[in-house]
């Protein structure tokens, strides 16, 4: 296996935090060298962002009031 | 113990039960938001999405005793919720579960966008700008549900891989690995919706 195809194996447990310190040193060695890994890393990084911001949807006032509704009443 | 001596004990467990309630349900109340958010992507519609949140808050405040204080509250009420929709029997299902999946490389989606710009070298912020918010949120939506959960659980509504396993009662190694078939399932919608747009 190459270093990039190892690197692109350790891209998502790297975005989310999963890898070993080692492992995560490894991948930093090899992103601070290899500018075609380190474009991709950072595409998967806003990606997420944008992904995670587009599907946001706020929750509407009446539903709001609707669970604050099923509160149990202060005797 | 007397009589009076054992009604005054009484009377301050209940006290002491009702603040506890209270203090549930506050608790729960303040992380309604980031509830709605995750229902919302695992449920059809808005419609569907608050039902869910509505019963999830009445089932949850009415066994509010089972919640063990100092947990994490909002995987606790996320366990009801993803119950009650299979329990829903997920309604409209979009997407047929047996399409094999076509399995694109975790860069597939960069590549794809960056191979269709003109320099064919462009930002991330550019290349993303070519996705527009309704084409992301169909392309999340045509994910197979099964794959679709874990991402809106770990993606959207960031919860650990373990928090995700314990919401849908499935082991870690099953999340991990439908993590990341779901993540190159939704790359390969997008690229295919941001080509098509």
């Amino acid at each position: 296996m190459s270093e990039c195809e190892k690197c692109e194996e350790m891209m998502q447990p790297f975005l989310d935090g999963a890898l070993s310190t080692d492992e995560v040193a490894e991948a930093e060695r090899h992103l601070e060298r290899c500018s075609w890994c380190a474009k991709r890393y950072r595409f998967e990084e806003r990606l997420r962002h944008y992904v995670r911001v587009a599907v946001s949807e706020p929750m509407s006032p009446e539903l709001k009031e609707k669970l604050a509704a099923l509160r149990t009443p202060l005797t | 113990m007397s009589e009076s001596a054992s009604t005054t004990s009484e009377s301050r467990r209940i006290a002491e039960e009702a603040r506890a309630r209270v203090r549930f349900e506050e608790e729960a109340l303040e992380l309604s938001e980031q509830v709605y958010r995750v229902a919302r992507r695992l449920a059809g519609s808005r419609d569907d999405a608050e039902d869910l949140v509505q019963q999830t808050y009445e089932r949850a405040f009415r066994s509010w005793r089972q919640y063990t204080p100092g947990t994490n509250l909002r995987a606790w009420l996320l366990r009801i919720l993803t119950n009650l929709n299979i329990d829903r029997g997920r309604r409209q299902q979009r997407t047929p579960q047996t399409t094999s999946i076509d399995e694109a490389g975790d860069y597939f989606l960069y590549n794809k966008l960056e191979a269709s710009t003109q320099d064919g070298n462009a930002d991330s912020d550019r290349v993303l700008e070519r996705l527009s918010q309704d084409s992301i949120v169909d392309a999340l939506a045509e994910v197979p549900h099964d794959f679709r959960d874990v991402i809106v659980l770990v993606d959207i509504g960031e919860f650990s891989y373990a928090d995700a396993a314990q919401i849908l009662d499935i082991p870690i190694g099953t999340v991990m690995s439908r993590l990341h078939r779901g993540r190159r399932i939704l790359k390969k919608n997008l690229a295919d919706k941001a080509v098509a747009a």
